[in-house]
């Protein structure tokens, strides 16, 4: 008795398990509450929330928020209940699967067989046609013609006088390859979050880091430490359309160098499963004292030139002459005002560099200039031709870093997918069986068959069969 | 000949073609009918060849190479390639069932929408890549998904012309879903069109403009009567699709189209765009996104919508295959799928902010 009741508890949670009716259930709860994610804005500050609230539920939005807050909204790709949803879908997917793959896996494992005559009957797609010539021609004939419309291996059976082949049984497995690409997938995700991290990391032109920061504020060490040499944001022509961004990494392990190379937006640094990828960058005055104004110095009329590294406040040598160069001002984008010709500084990133030297001779100022990197025009000063390269040390970069042990199931996934729904949807099975027969000295042709998938184009290759006879 | 002269070409043999369709069907006559053909097929080669012209302009300019020139980086480059779209899966329609009925709805879509994309002045101007954009997956992944949301536009015609042919009262369910959806998508379009006339001046940019100015003429102006008016409006269009969606049901009737034929192309439409869009769209974006963000999924507003709309369009094919729904069930699957589309397509771009606002700044 006791067994009995079990099992009708099995059988019934198995069968919600089973029922489509689930699955569109677990559908719509996904798609409606990521509708709401995408509504809310995720993991920001709270108050873009209530702004955003404020034009709906007026000055009740900041318990509004209280409540989607406290739901998980305001982070709900990770909360929970989204989870549990996703983890359903799963269950839900694989349950389904199983529960209908015994019988497709027969039918992918059988080989084609010749049918009973009443089954053909049944089949019959072309009325029989008569053709000349005999038996045997007629069949080595028909087997010639279903390899040219694609049968490849056409088998014959005597007794039942039928000819047949197949073709894509195993597409009828499309389906659950890519029900088994998505579980793939989830598993990567799950690997990666439980084995891997994430985290971001600003680093100075000239800093060195060994660990980052994650989501939440707290450091993750690395095995190694990371180096940046350099980074330069470069603009199209004139305009402050940014080209490209890169870092110069150093990866340093026990004291050596050990990898170097120049990251960009779509180019990231691996290193031991670490992945560093650009994702942004941003200027820091506060970091000036440890700058360098990197120039490159023409002596008047000579070709040759002298590199030139200072920092503010310092001065240098200006070849072949007597006087001294010092920077003593700096913008990291300087532009001027239309109206009043005055220079200002117009965005708080590197978009325009400057530096203003003064010249000085026995002490005394002879000259000021600024310098701006992206135009050679203001590079002419009395005493040469100076060059502002970069001024060193004021931008970080910003590097989004990523352990993620799982992204291989990740793509293993992605690859079964895209075969799963090739064979899903572009690969039928055809199945065709032709019986032909001698009667009254004539020979008859009779075709049977079937597709799953694709119908009016296996009606076309019979078509052509039919006629070439 | 510059991009945008074959662009006009083309524009003006749609429009045309469309005169041809409409008169083919007036009169059967099958001259009239290859010419309406011919015209078409003349378009599509002008947009194509105009579409290889702007992709050497912008290599000219991007100097990054043929994978990287691939001009569809903003709101009008993706719209004059989504009519390219449309406009082949309607040739291969065509061509594959014999039927010109269909010629007579998409060439004025396809004409319209380039005719309104000359005169609203939309930006031109090449732009060279962001940094973000700087990938060779650009082009697999832009492409793909734009083939997809063609194939599901090209759907979602049949679907709603399945349910115009067969819903018989007005009392019906299905009927009362596709005026409404009809209705709704008319507004939507003339708030648009009223926006634009109204701010003309500041289109700089299509995005912005859209971005800034969505509905501030109309359901999202300041003022309250035009709000009111607006809704009023809007529920005046319903009401009037609702009313005379017979006389649509005549029109479209008239054309002969079957509505098994029907029935058959939304599906046939899902079923090529639903592989695409997960290969090209959701594969090849997550294999990108993984390449430079670090992150193959990251629930961006983008993403998620798509997402969303993979998950409708799963729904229809497994309704379909493993319940046997067809007719106005699977039709109404169909729509719904669509407006998803569009929303991934559009909406997010302009209405929510994510990794994937290009062009926006």
């Amino acid at each position: 008795m006791e067994d009995k009741k079990s099992q009708g508890i099995v059988d019934r949670i198995w069968n919600i398990l089973t029922s489509i009716k689930l699955a569109v259930v677990v559908f719509t709860l996904i798609s409606v509450t990521s509708i709401a994610g995408t509504l809310i804005q995720q993991q920001v500050e709270p108050e873009r929330n209530i702004k955003m609230l404020t034009k709906v539920f007026g000055d009740s939005a900041p318990a509004v928020f209280k409540v989607i807050n406290a739901m998980g909204f305001t982070d709900m790709y990770r909360s929970w209940w989204f989870l549990a949803l996703l983890f359903i879908f799963a269950v839900n997917l694989v349950i389904c699967s199983i529960d209908r793959l015994p019988g497709i896996w027969k039918l992918a494992k059988t080989p084609i067989r010749p049918i009973e005559p009443e089954i053909f009957k049944s089949m019959i797609v072309r009325p029989q046609i008569q053709v000349k010539g005999k038996l045997e021609d007629t069949v080595s004939s028909v087997t010639a013609e279903l390899k040219k419309i694609g049968f490849s291996n056409v088998l014959t059976d005597g007794k039942s006088g039928q000819i047949y082949s197949e073709k894509g049984r195993y597409s009828r497995l499309g389906v659950y390859v890519t029900h088994l690409s998505i579980l793939l997938i989830m598993m990567g995700g799950i690997e990666g979050k439980f084995f891997g991290f994430d985290g971001y990391l600003a680093l100075p032109e000239g800093g060195t880091a060994s660990s980052i920061e994650s989501r939440d504020g707290s450091k993750i060490p690395l095995e190694f430490s990371v180096r940046c040499d350099d980074f330069d944001v470069s603009f199209y022509d004139d305009t402050d359309t940014p080209k490209s961004y890169v870092s110069n990494l150093v990866v340093i392990e026990n004291n050596k160098e050990v990898l170097k190379k120049q990251i960009s937006v779509n180019d990231p640094l691996r290193y031991k499963g670490v992945v560093f990828y650009q994702a942004s960058y941003f200027f820091n005055p506060d970091n000036i004292a440890n700058s360098k104004f990197k120039m490159k110095v023409y002596a008047q009329g000579a070709g040759s030139s002298q590199d030139v590294s200072v920092g503010l406040d310092q001065s240098f040598d200006v070849p072949g002459t007597k006087i001294k160069g010092k920077v003593v001002d700096y913008s990291p984008a300087v532009g001027i005002d239309n109206k009043t010709g005055e220079l200002f500084t117009y965005s708080n990133q590197m978009n325009n560099p400057a530096a203003f030297i003064e010249f000085s001779e026995a002490g005394k100022t002879v000259h000021k200039q600024w310098v701006l990197k992206r135009f050679p025009e203001t590079w002419k000063t009395p005493f040469g031709s100076i060059q502002l390269l970069d001024i060193w040390g004021v931008q970080y970069t910003g590097l989004q870093v990523r352990k993620d042990p799982g992204v291989w199931l990740v793509y293993l996934g992605c690859l079964f997918m895209a075969v799963g729904l090739y064979a899903a949807f572009f690969m039928s099975h055809r199945r065709i069986w032709v019986h032909v027969a001698e009667e009254k000295g004539k020979t008859t042709v009779t075709v049977a068959g079937s597709a799953n998938k694709n119908k009016i184009q296996f009606d076309q290759k019979i078509d052509s069969l039919t006629k070439s006879l | 000949m510059d991009s945008s002269q074959l662009f006009g070409i083309a524009t003006i043999a749609y429009i045309l073609a469309m005169v041809a369709y409409i008169a083919y069907l007036a009169f059967k006559n099958s001259t009239i009918g290859s010419i309406a053909t011919t015209i078409t097929i003349a378009g599509f080669v002008s947009h194509t060849i105009a579409f290889f012209v702007r992709t050497a302009e912008f290599l000219e300019v991007g100097q990054m190479g043929i994978m990287r020139a691939i001009p569809l980086t903003n709101l009008y480059e993706s719209l004059i390639f989504f009519v390219w779209c449309i406009i082949l899966g309607y040739l291969v329609i065509e061509f594959k069932y014999k039927t010109k009925s269909f010629g007579a709805f998409i060439t004025p879509i396809a004409g319209m929408t380039l005719a309104f994309i000359e005169l609203s002045g939309i930006h031109k101007d090449i732009h060279p890549l962001v940094p973000a954009l700087q990938s060779n997956w650009l082009l697999s992944h832009v492409t793909m998904s734009f083939l997809a949301y063609a194939a599901f536009a090209i759907s979602f015609a049949t679907a709603m012309m399945y349910l115009a042919v067969t819903t018989e009262k007005k009392k019906d369910g299905a009927y009362i879903f596709w005026t409404t959806t009809l209705g709704v998508f008319i507004t939507i379009l003339a708030a648009m069109c009223i926006d634009f006339f109204a701010f003309k001046i500041a289109a700089s940019r299509p995005e912005s403009f859209i971005k800034s100015y969505l509905f501030k003429a109309t359901f999202r102006s300041s003022s309250g009567i035009v709000v009111l008016l607006s809704t009023i409006g809007l529920g005046a269009i319903i009401y009037a699709v609702y009313n005379y969606g017979h006389i649509l049901k005549k029109v479209i009737t008239s054309f002969n189209l079957s509505k098994d034929v029907l029935d058959d192309l939304t599906y046939k439409s899902i079923a090529v765009g639903f592989p695409v869009f997960t290969l090209g769209g959701l594969i090849f974006g997550a294999v990108w996104a993984d390449q430079a963000w670090g992150r193959y999924w990251s629930w961006d507003p983008k993403e998620t919508w798509s997402l969303i709309t993979w998950f409708v369009y799963a729904f229809f094919l497994h309704a379909r295959y493993l319940r046997g729904w067809k007719g106005q069930k699977i039709a109404i699957v169909a729509v719904v799928g669509f407006v998803s589309t569009i929303f991934t397509y559009l909406g997010v771009n302009l209405l929510l902010t994510g990794l994937h606002s290009y062009g926006a700044q």
